[in-house]
């Protein structure tokens, strides 16, 4: 669209890139999904300038709302919510394009004004009939919505203009209903508008990895088996469940993290060097990695699973996975999940990478750790290097975005000791909220059609090919171990990595 | 903290940086470039606030440059230099040294700057006031990759982009330039919308207002087409029109906020375009440390080359290539007549 226009440049990078004529349609816009991350991603990107002029948000629930109602609560989860503060023009010229559509799914009627509602804007707005629905809804809804936009033609790829598909995770739990699932959203929507929202994808420090490992010349040289040990990749919570019950149990913590963020975490850290980064040399690499993955023999030694169970976390009582209400007292749902995986690449063989996540462990950190191998020989004698660890590499996704470097150093004094010490880099950007949003961005990428950071079709596949033989396993075989509140889960874990000779690092 | 020291040396200085660093327990650190703020003592307060704000985004040391006024031959004689070390919370995200110089010191304030650089890191030098006619050959300019100046604030602002022109050297820029971004984001994204083909345009804004002539001559460069420069009482820009095979696109802001885009065959649409703080433009322009080529180009186009607005038709532009400063004269003309309206 730019190139036959004059102003534009490719020199000229002060310009930002600003979405086309268009807008979003949110079904399950009463929702805390919506009403904490999207809204304000909206307010965040209108106020950064990167929304189109007439840019319109219609929001679907089965509230009884007016528009004005809708616009007034999404007044206040702007107030409250949003990153960057809040100026009143901003908001004039967003809610000038605020409508609210009341309905359930399977009310065709409402269907109707929704398309009559997004007609109207594209008179009084201008948005050119280009329209991307997120779907706010859990998952079970899926068929239903995708069924009912395309019954009711709000799903038709019209010549000039695009309708795009936004999905939130969980794409199915199996590989199974995954691919049911993509079957009944590509039925109506090509692949290439359907937009899988991972937000971790979508966060600075995630794309910094590519920035990290792509644009320097001093990591790529270790970056491989012959001066890696291993890699651990943790995202760990300090909250419970909370009210989310209904969801959680049953799926679990394998599902809920491994499949999506752990994966895509292991696949930038672990593939090869894309041709380039747009969205297909991308996903090709990542496939390439992920279906290099090997699961260890022994599913039994090399993973482990485990429930919070009653404890003291920060200073708080914090009830068990199995007293929480809602949970089934014999539930076997994992919420602590840790498992060993291989990549079989020339690059990687021989390197183990072992993933852990869990709720209710001691604080909320999200790192990649790459732990390299002992130096071959030391020249100084066994006293001396006592205290020194092995060089580790640390990507601190959140909070506190930055990379650690860990290395020896000598102990100022007249005897010569070497001792780990830290060298840190704190992102820049990390110091303010002035950071966007992983929404911002994605959301931005959705109405610009930019699909690098969304996982493709594939990859979710890939993904729940690693993850289906685990969770088959534990259905099989035992129970979940437990491990306190507030701790870095459970015992097994650790010797697992103990069998290895290895430990876990304390984020 | 503080540390202040009074008649000091680049040395001392740097020692006070690190025991500042050392007592606040931050030894690592993780500044990405070093900004020299050029004020005098009336602007160095409000500079160095936008810059602790934009050093959120760009974690820098700043060193801000004090040339004072001494008031008696004897004062003048005399070099001296204090200086005012701020490290941890009193520096915004990075470490702020003042430097305040007397007498025959303010010639060679390079002298101080030069040690004080971060190692390896870019060097921005922004002139709050006062810019130097040509920032590349400064003495501190050399010293920069990136010269920030602000025709905004000069005496003559139009006059002032002349000079500009003359000397550009790639790594110059123009707070007047930072500040149109959004306009010209937003006129951008106008074509986007509607493929055409503009035959002419107008500009309107305050006088002495350099944004207004560097947006027409952004536009007269990248459209080829005549632009009128027009006045009107502001605030800041007003309304860009543009002429089309599509009909007429205007942009209109008459309250320095809240902007119209009207264009045929679609509704009018409000669009936020607020004026912007120092510390967000100061942001933008450390975003990029390359040479911005765009903005040269629009410089280099000539003030004179834009019509009057009262000139009409729309004289012929006079042939590319042409010295930008030939016509000092003509620049007058649009302050002059609304000066009579």
């Amino acid at each position: 669209m730019s190139s036959s226009n004059p102003l534009r440049d490719a020199l000229d990078r002060r310009l930002p890139r600003i979405a086309g004529p268009s807008g979003l349609v949110i079904f399950g816009v009463t929702g805390d999904l919506s009403r904490k991350k999207l809204m304000p991603a909206v307010y965040d990107l209108a106020n950064r300038g990167l929304l189109p002029p007439g840019f319109s948000l219609v929001g679907f629930a089965r509230r009884e709302w007016e528009h004005e109602d809708f616009a007034q609560e999404v007044y206040e989860a702007v107030k409250e919510h949003a990153r960057t503060p809040f100026r009143e023009e901003v908001w004039q010229q967003l809610v000038q394009g605020c409508r609210f559509v009341q309905g359930n799914f399977d009310d065709d009627e409402a269907f109707e004004t929704l398309k009559t509602t997004i007609e109207e804007l594209d008179k009084a707005q201008g948005t050119g009939g280009n329209f991307a629905f997120y779907l706010s809804v859990p998952p079970k809804f899926f068929p239903k919505v995708v069924q009912q936009l395309k019954k009711h033609g709000l799903a038709e790829q019209k010549a000039d203009s695009w309708r795009r598909a936004v999905i939130e995770k969980p794409f199915g739990h199996n590989l199974e209903s995954a691919q049911e699932l993509n079957k009944v959203v590509h039925e109506v929507f090509p692949t290439n508008e359907v937009f899988r929202i991972d937000h971790y994808l979508g966060k600075e420090t995630v794309q910094n990895i590519l920035a990290l490992r792509f644009a320097n010349t001093m990591f790529e040289p270790l970056w491989n088996r012959s001066y890696v040990d291993h890699v651990q990749i943790t995202m760990a919570e300090d909250i419970g469940i909370g009210g989310r019950a209904g969801y959680y149990d049953g799926i679990g913590a394998a599902r809920d993290v491994i499949q999506n963020h752990l994966l895509q975490l292991l696949a930038l850290t672990a593939m090869e060097e894309p041709a380039s980064f747009d969205a297909d040399a991308l996903v090709a690499e990542k496939t390439k990695v992920l279906g290099a993955v090997r699961l260890p023999k022994d599913l039994g030694k090399e993973t482990v699973r485990a429930q919070y169970a009653e404890g003291w976390q920060g200073g708080e009582k914090a009830v068990g996975y199995l007293q929480e209400d809602g949970i089934d007292p014999k539930s076997k749902t994992d919420t602590y999940a840790a498992i060993k995986l291989s990549i079989d690449n020339r690059r990687w063989a021989g390197v183990p990478f072992y993933l852990r996540t869990g709720k209710r462990l001691g604080r909320r950190v999200t790192e990649i750790a790459v732990v390299f191998k002992r130096a071959p020989h030391s020249p100084f004698d066994h006293t001396a290097t006592e205290e020194l660890g092995q060089n580790a590499l640390v990507i601190r996704v959140q909070p506190d975005e930055g990379v650690t470097v860990r290395f020896g150093s000598k102990v100022p004094g007249t005897s010569m000791e070497v001792r780990d010490v830290s060298m840190d880099f704190a992102y820049g950007e990390s110091f303010t909220e002035s950071s966007p949003e992983a929404y911002e961005r994605l959301i931005l990428d959705v109405l610009l059609g930019d699909a690098n950071l969304f996982p493709r079709l594939e990859e979710v596949e890939q993904s729940w090919r690693i993850l289906d033989p685990i969770e088959e396993y534990w259905d099989r075989h035992g129970k979940p171990a437990q491990y306190p509140a507030g701790t870095w889960g459970p015992a097994e874990a650790d010797e697992m990595l103990a069998r290895d000779g290895r430990s876990w690092r304390r984020p | 903290m503080k540390i202040d020291l009074t008649e000091t040396t680049a040395s001392k200085i740097n020692k006070a940086l690190v025991e500042g660093r050392r007592a606040v327990g931050t030894p690592a650190i993780g500044m990405v470039l070093t900004l020299v703020i050029v004020t005098d003592e009336e602007n160095a307060y409000d500079a160095l606030r936008a810059a602790n704000d934009a050093s959120r985004e760009h974690p820098s040391r700043t060193l801000v440059v004090i040339k004072r006024v001494s008031r008696s031959p004897r004062d003048r004689a005399k070099a001296r230099l204090d200086a005012e070390v701020r490290v941890g919370t009193d520096a915004g995200t990075g470490e702020t040294v003042v430097l305040r110089l007397y007498g025959e010191a303010i010639d060679h304030a390079q002298s101080v700057v030069l040690p004080l650089l971060l190692p390896d890191a870019p060097v921005v030098v922004w002139w709050a006031v006062n810019a130097p006619l040509d920032p590349a050959n400064d003495p501190l300019g050399a010293l920069a990759q990136r010269r920030v100046t602000d025709a905004y604030a000069a005496e003559q602002p139009v006059e002032e982009l002349s000079g500009r022109a003359q000397t550009y050297t790639p790594g110059d820029t123009d707070l007047s330039w930072t500040r149109i971004t959004p306009w010209r984001s937003m006129l951008a994204a106008a074509l986007d919308q509607a493929p055409c083909t503009v035959t002419s345009a107008e500009v309107e804004g305050e006088e002495f207002n350099p944004s207004c002539e560097l947006l027409a001559m952004w536009l007269a460069g990248r459209l080829n087409v005549p632009v009128t420069r027009k006045v009107s009482p502001g605030p800041g820009l007003t309304a860009v029109r543009m002429e089309s095979s599509g009909g007429t696109i205007v942009l209109d802001r008459p309250d320095g906020s809240l902007a119209t885009l009207s264009m045929r065959g679609q509704p009018d649409r409000a669009v936020a375009l607020k004026r912007r703080e120092t510390s967000e433009l100061l942001a933008e322009e450390l975003r990029r440390l390359d040479p911005d080529d765009i903005y040269a180009a629009a410089l280099k186009y000539g003030v004179d080359r834009l019509a009057d607005t009262d000139a009409q038709p729309a004289p012929q532009a006079p042939a590319a290539g042409e010295d930008a400063a030939a016509k000092p004269a003509a620049k007058k003309a649009p302050g002059k007549k609304a000066a009579a309206k």
